[in-house]
């Protein structure tokens, strides 16, 4: 092959013949691009031949990860379409063009003269060596180290990448042994984060470093220009992929930094477990948050990372999602620039083939098709299938689960009250409607969760009125409530009325609409809904905003993301939450109201059911108070909370309050 | 458009970028209006429907178009009295847009609620949006 004054005097004759290729534009190559140029020209093309092989060429700029409009661009701007061949003029500017577009330049002759980083080529391993002192060493073969594993080396190899540029260029093949080894220590050092990770890889790399250290050029040692190693992209080289025996096969195929190997999933899925036993279940955002804090990336990034990971923006992380998004700090740590979107091999479902199937075969590839949404959707609507078939069995299972199973909890309770999704959102605005809540505290609560409830109630009566009794008679208290008012003259009842207004003044028009916009329900119902028209107190609001909200929250999102089937079944796990929730806040005010009438009532022939109902309902009030407050407490340490956490807990309280009054009562 | 929390802005973005201390001055007097509208609805229902407050006030030569969200974010429209293309259902769905895209920042557990917000998404997103209407 090539020695390296050859390949030195080559580009000079070449930039000549550049600028009187292109007409005159004068194309100033630096040493460093020239020997680059020369390199990958010869490589395309063995002299003496003067043209670039069509195909070498065409896989050279497959490599760049350009898209293929922008190659056909370039490869029209710099000529060669037009003169029909890949000479050396057409091939530099062709070079010259993908560095500019992977800079994120236009395709045209004026961005190429400006400074330009040199263009970057995932299928050449080693390409992307900014000193290429000896291109000369082409040993073709030896000289594509096998990348893939080295594509995890080269992460690191990238943190020290621009150290070692600042070096004068050119590395004699001489010094570039010693120097791997040394830059692979100072890798170990500098990567902290990856723990075992870095291990991992360094055992990778270290070997092949060693076994081609002898017949190495620099390259591959050397720093890093984003190299994204891979695949050789002439056939010599990619026999010698099959020689690598630690690369896994899994990533022969194409490799890129945003393909995760094997051993990358398993180290990911080892932490997963680590946060989360169940690998079907969720990683809570505050519990992601603490851990991917923990590499010590600025947060913005971070919260980038979680952008680009959290495809169905449900504030948790699934395992395809997490191993996405650990790939990506992983990347980010070794220098790569985070992407703008996610790239495809990071997608969820790709993922999800790979991670749940342990079995590499290229039908891996298939899932690329798959399309997003569907499978989004897929995920989604099981888990609102999953709600409303789980709904009660989820409710003692959030008591019992307490702290151990706080994500699965968590998870457990979003499914059982509505699509994740929603749920984070109205938990968000539940919350960042606390702070506000705190400073005007009864109007704004009353105004937000009772108009939402009274929303909410108008958008169910209609669907849903048959299992609603049934709800208000499983609950004891309500039973002996409908024994009493049955009891109770209309005058008794209506006397109630005038209480409930002045007991809470900034609600008398909401409880009047309460009323009016119930006629069609059942009478037990409507009964229960009278005396607790102006009785739901304030500390109980916020329970219901969290779920309340959701109708506001639910327009919004159904109409983009969900399919109408989906938006069916959420729409009633809505409903049935909203329904669980008004039952709540309409036996608290209740039981109050008990409270207060106890004196007033006059003890009928049902005296001793009455009494029984009076004294359990005191205690209940007491009980409920107790929660309340803690309610209370919880609402007032949100500010340090996750949203999820206030989720979790305001759930758990709910339930906790929905287990005491079937308790005291049955 | 601009995203306001707590009467100060998260977010602003003009699309003609000459004159925007002035867009940014009426985004500003804009949200007294939105204070106004939200407390005259008292304990009225709040629904998607309020949410969108609809054309805030008219003045020389633009617009002003208000959205409220159920934890009292405020998103703020102006658009050119020129632009007489734009109709109340546009408005509606960029608003709703706009939700969607807060919503999905919000799920974001790095975002603090009351930040600036740096989101990628959300400014491709709003970017789109306005070259669309411009």
């Amino acid at each position: 092959m090539e020695q390296g004054p050859a390949g030195g005097s080559g580009p000079a004759a070449a930039a000549a013949a550049a600028a009187a290729g292109t007409g005159g534009l004068l194309l100033p190559l630096s040493e460093t691009e020239q020997q680059r140029y020369s390199e990958l020209f010869s490589r395309c093309c063995p002299p003496p031949e003067a043209a670039a092989g069509g195909s070498s060429v065409g896989e050279l700029f497959r490599a760049s990860q350009l898209p293929p409009d922008t190659l056909h661009q370039i490869t029209e701007v710099c000529g060669a379409k037009r003169v029909g061949y890949f000479g050396p003029a057409q091939f530099y500017i062709a070079l010259k063009l993908i560095a500019a577009a992977q800079s994120g330049f236009p395709v045209r002759i004026e961005s190429i003269k400006n400074e330009l980083p040199l263009p970057r080529f995932m299928a050449l391993k080693n390409d992307t060596e900014v000193r290429y002192g000896t291109p000369a060493e082409f040993h073709g073969v030896k000289f594509q180290v096998p990348h893939a594993t080295l594509e995890k080396n080269s992460y690191k190899r990238a943190d020290e990448g621009d150290k070692q540029e600042p070096k004068s260029p050119p590395m004699s093949p001489i010094c570039s042994p010693p120097a791997s080894p040394s830059t692979y220590q100072r890798i170990a050092q500098s990567y902290g984060y990856g723990k075992a990770r870095s291990g991992l890889e360094q055992q990778h790399g270290a070997p092949y470093e060693v076994r081609h250290s002898t017949h190495q050029q620099d390259g591959p040692s050397s720093g890093n220009y984003g190299a994204k190693s891979a695949l050789t992209c002439s056939t010599p080289n990619r026999s010698l992929a099959v020689e690598r025996e630690q690369q896994d096969s899994s990533s022969q195929y194409s490799d890129d930094p945003w393909r995760i190997t094997e051993e990358q999933r398993d180290y990911y899925i080892n932490q997963f477990r680590s946060l989360q036993p169940d690998l079907n279940a969720f990683i809570s955002g505050s519990v992601a948050k603490n851990f991917f804090t923990k590499s010590k990336l600025p947060i913005p990034e971070l919260s980038h990372i979680w952008e680009l990971s959290d495809v169905d923006c449900d504030g948790a992380l699934t395992l395809p999602e997490f191993c996405a998004a650990f790939h990506l700090v992983v990347a980010r740590k070794n220098g790569y620039q985070l992407p703008e979107t996610l790239p495809e091999t990071l997608l969820p479902e790709y993922l999800q083939a790979a991670c749940l199937k342990p079995v590499r075969d290229c039908a891996l590839f298939d899932s690329y098709s798959e399309p997003l949404p569907s499978s989004q959707q897929t995920r989604d609507f099981s888990r609102a299938e999953k709600s409303s078939a789980e709904e009660v069995p989820d409710n003692s299972a959030l008591l019992q689960d307490g702290k151990k199973d706080d994500k699965q909890a968590v998870k457990v309770s979003t499914t059982l009250k509505t699509i994740p999704k929603e749920f984070q959102h109205l938990t968000v605005k539940a919350a960042a409607q606390e702070p506000n809540a705190h400073r005007a505290r009864p109007r704004s609560r009353s105004y937000s969760s009772t108009s939402i409830e009274d929303a909410m109630k108008k958008g169910e009566e209609p669907p849903t009125p048959p299992p609603r009794p049934q709800k208000s008679h499983s609950r004891a208290s309500s039973l002996d409530l409908n024994k009493i008012f049955q009891q109770n003259t209309q005058a008794v009842r209506s006397g109630w009325l005038p209480p409930p207004p002045p007991a809470l003044p900034p609600r008398p028009s909401v409880s009047q609409e309460v009323v009016l916009a119930q006629p069609p329900s059942k009478p037990a119902r409507r009964k229960l809904r009278t005396e607790a028209q102006g009785l739901e107190t304030p500390e109980l609001s916020p329970t219901i905003n969290v779920t309340s909200s959701l109708p506001a929250v639910k327009p919004h999102l159904p109409v983009q993301k969900q399919s109408s089937k989906q938006k069916r079944a959420i729409q009633t796990a809505i409903r049935k939450n909203k329904e669980a929730n008004a039952v709540l806040a309409r036996l608290n005010s209740e039981l109050q109201q008990q409270l207060k009438v106890r004196n007033a009532l006059k003890i009928s022939d049902k005296a001793p059911c009455n009494q029984f109902c009076v004294t359990s309902s005191s205690i209940e009030i007491r009980a409920k108070n107790r929660t309340v407050v803690e309610i209370s407490t919880e609402m007032k340490a949100f500010n340090e909370n996750t949203l999820p956490s206030f989720l979790q807990q305001a759930s758990a309280v709910t339930c906790v309050l929905q287990h005491e009054k079937t308790e005291k009562f049955v | 458009p601009a995203v306001c929390a707590g009467n100060y802005p998260l977010y602003i973005r003009s699309v003609p970028t000459e004159n925007e201390l002035k867009f940014h001055y009426t985004v500003h007097t804009s949200l007294d209006v939105v204070d106004e509208k939200i407390s005259a609805m008292g304990k009225a229902l709040v629904d998607q429907r309020e949410l969108y407050l609809g054309l805030l006030y008219p003045t020389e030569d633009y617009k002003v178009y208000g959205y409220v969200t159920n934890s009292k974010v405020k998103f703020v429209m102006v658009v050119d009295s020129s632009n007489t293309a734009l109709r109340d259902n546009e408005i509606r769905s960029m608003f709703r847009k706009l939700h969607n895209s807060y919503t999905d920042i919000m799920c974001n557990p790095f975002y603090n609620p009351g930040d600036r917000i740096h989101s990628r998404a959300f400014d491709t997103m709003v970017n789109s949006m306005m070259m669309q209407v411009c």
